[in-house]
């Protein structure tokens, strides 16, 4: 795959041309913060953000998305969104969450819903210019990512290097202006690279990601559960902001006319009072705490061995900035756990 | 839809199947049996359904027939949600839709041929089981002796009561039974199922054990086959939760790491075992 050199001004005169042909979700100010949302115009993009509020997750898997229609008493049609866009603006930990999505859901059941707007995502991912206050993706290692975008943008200065990924993101670095990164561009993202290996790390692991499985299988009755879920409102804010959460729920809404309606799935979080209850009242993961270890369980143990061994928490650290009683960190969660029961 | 996708099924559309027969069993529970519309539907006892009416959801509902009875494939739903109530209001003829057969982990029939096989059944836990009592009845040479031991909570809520008496009746089948509350017209046993465990003639030591029941029986009948030394690998339970899509994705049914959908909802003891949230 090609690898160009191509000038601030210029890769907004391309975004432009993009945004005149299809439909572009890029990074823009929201207040004082960032998030993806419509653009309109290249001038709004952000592309030295530090974290977004939401993780793109939103537009490959939507809050709330219509599965099917019906009509009551008959069939069911099958509901698709068909239409191309481009994700412009992905930090390599959320492009390695994606990257597990799109793993989760097609194996096993291939799920025609959310890999049909995968299909049509393009996706621009870009390194990280400015670390978070919360960031921890170094001690994940998914500061950097070697895949699953079509293009990757690396700001090296007054210029992008620009590195496509598939013969898609080959066909879209075709229209871009620029010239083929030299050798002094392509030091100058190594060092970039380098750089965030190391530095995107507010919160450090005091072990090595690899080995968090294990950690947990000795901590399943550990006190740590209790102490944070102590003050745990439930409210589901870690499940809500996580890239890597991808628990939904299933329900009908039936139309005015009573005679037709729709299935839709909305976003679901395991800490959420109900989400394991069954008609008849029985709820079969109730205390808070075990939901609360519930989550980092998923995140380090139970879903790892589905990805090829991948820890399935890629250290955005949204889940710290969003957890009123500061309890979600799992960088802490799991320093306490090593504190107290040692490395191997 | 791109290429992939059309070769693809969407694993969340339910099918249309008719209700060809309904009745109450009793308040509680009703008896559907179905066919599919599109005539095809080959399962494993032990599997179960999405069942699906449009407006009000889905839920997940094991098969009570066993597939060596042709025609069409039975349900057993007890009223007590949203999705159950809506059922006990179809009538014959009706279209309802059916996701499946679902479920990996189903009765094992063919570990358990030449073994002898004892049922523990609690109070609904006799429609799941019936699906692989009726198959190993079908199929009666390939199996050893077997027990079916079926605890009911009171008198009224007993199911199938003509099929358990005819079971009864069997020399090759020994039924023990009794009941929670103590009735006039039951001459029987009374107390809980884990009473009847210590008059099971088989040697249960090497028997295959299967248990279906409410949540609260399994560790009590555990607890009592412990005693007999029956091996863990021996002893199949099937296990029931709160289930959404049923195909391993939305995340409701998970029990640790295991999916109740996927792996279950018949497990091996052994394998779960090491699984605190299972019981």
């Amino acid at each position: 795959m090609s690898v160009k050199k191509i000038s601030k001004d210029d890769f907004a005169v391309f975004v432009d041309a993009l945004i005149g042909k299809t439909s572009v979700i890029g990074v823009q100010a929201k207040g004082d913060r960032f998030d993806f949302a419509p653009l309109e115009s290249a001038k709004d993009l952000r592309l030295d953000y530090d974290v977004t509020l939401q993780p793109p997750k939103k537009y490959l898997l939507p809050p709330t998305e219509v599965l099917m229609t019906f009509e009551i008493g008959g069939a069911y049609h099958s509901q698709y969104q068909d239409q191309p866009f481009v994700l412009l603006g992905v930090h390599p930990y959320d492009m390695v969450a994606i990257n597990q999505m799109d793993e989760l859901f097609q194996q096993d059941n291939y799920d025609t819903h959310y890999m049909k707007r995968r299909d049509n995502a393009t996706i621009i991912a870009c390194d990280v210019v400015k670390p978070s206050e919360n960031v921890f993706a170094s001690s994940m290692g998914t500061a950097v990512v070697r895949g699953g975008y079509d293009i990757l943008l690396t700001d090296v200065g007054g210029a992008y290097v620009v590195e496509s990924g598939t013969p898609k993101g080959e066909k879209l670095l075709a229209e871009m202006k620029g010239t083929v990164a030299d050798e002094a561009a392509l030091k100058s993202r190594d060092a970039v690279w380098s750089k965030n290996e190391k530095g995107l790390n507010r919160h450090e692991l005091k072990c090595d990601a690899a080995y968090l499985p294990r950690l947990l299988e000795k901590a399943y009755d550990h006190p740590v559960w209790a102490e944070r879920a102590k003050t745990c409102f439930a409210c589901g804010s870690c499940n809500q902001v996580c890239p890597t959460c991808y628990c939904f729920n299933v329900q009908d809404d039936v139309n005015w006319d009573l005679q037709t309606g729709k299935r839709e799935r909305a976003w679901d979080g395991c800490l959420l009072d109900g989400f394991t209850k069954v008609a008849g009242e029985h709820e079969f993961r109730n205390p808070r705490s075990d939901r609360f270890r519930h989550r980092l369980y998923r995140k380090a143990k139970y879903v790892p061995p589905k990805i090829g061994g991948q820890i399935a928490c890629v250290g955005c650290g949204r889940c710290v900035a969003a957890c009123l009683p500061d309890i979600a960190n799992p960088v802490s969660v799991y320093n306490r756990l090593i504190d107290d029961l040692g490395i191997g | 839809m791109c290429q992939c996708c059309a070769e693809k099924k969407d694993i969340y559309l339910p099918q249309l199947a008719t209700v060809v027969k309904a009745e109450a069993m009793n308040v509680t529970e009703r008896y559907l049996r179905l066919s599919m519309d599109d005539g095809q539907f080959d399962y494993t006892p032990g599997q179960f359904v999405e069942v699906s009416v449009a407006g009000i959801g889905e839920a997940p509902i094991t098969i009570t027939s066993s597939p060596t009875q042709k025609n069409g494939f039975e349900l057993v739903i007890r009223k007590i949600g949203n999705v159950t109530n809506a059922v006990h209001n179809l009538r014959e003829g009706a279209k309802i839709g059916i996701r499946g057969p679902l479920g990996d982990g189903m009765y094992p029939i063919e570990e358990a041929k030449g073994k002898n096989l004892v049922f523990i059944c609690g109070g609904l836990g006799l429609v799941p089981q019936r699906s692989f009592i009726n198959y190993v009845l079908d199929n009666r040479d390939d199996y050893g002796e077997v027990t079916i031991l079926q605890g009911t909570k009171c008198y009224e809520q007993r199911l199938f009561v003509k099929e358990v008496a005819a079971w009864e009746e069997r020399a090759d089948v020994d039924l023990l039974e009794t009941i929670d509350e103590p009735h006039n017209a039951w001459k029987g046993s009374v107390g809980v199922v884990t009473k009847l465990i210590p008059k099971i003639k088989t040697d249960l030591k090497g028997a295959v054990v299967l248990v279906c029941g409410p949540p609260v029986m399994y560790k009590f009948v555990l607890m009592s086959l412990e005693e007999y030394e029956v091996p863990h690998e021996n002893i199949f339970l099937n296990l029931e939760r709160k289930m959404k899509c049923g195909v391993g994705k939305c995340g409701h049914c998970q029990i640790n790491n295991v999916y109740c959908c996927m792996d279950g909802p018949v497990f091996r003891y052994s394998d779960l075992a090491t699984l605190p949230e299972a019981i």
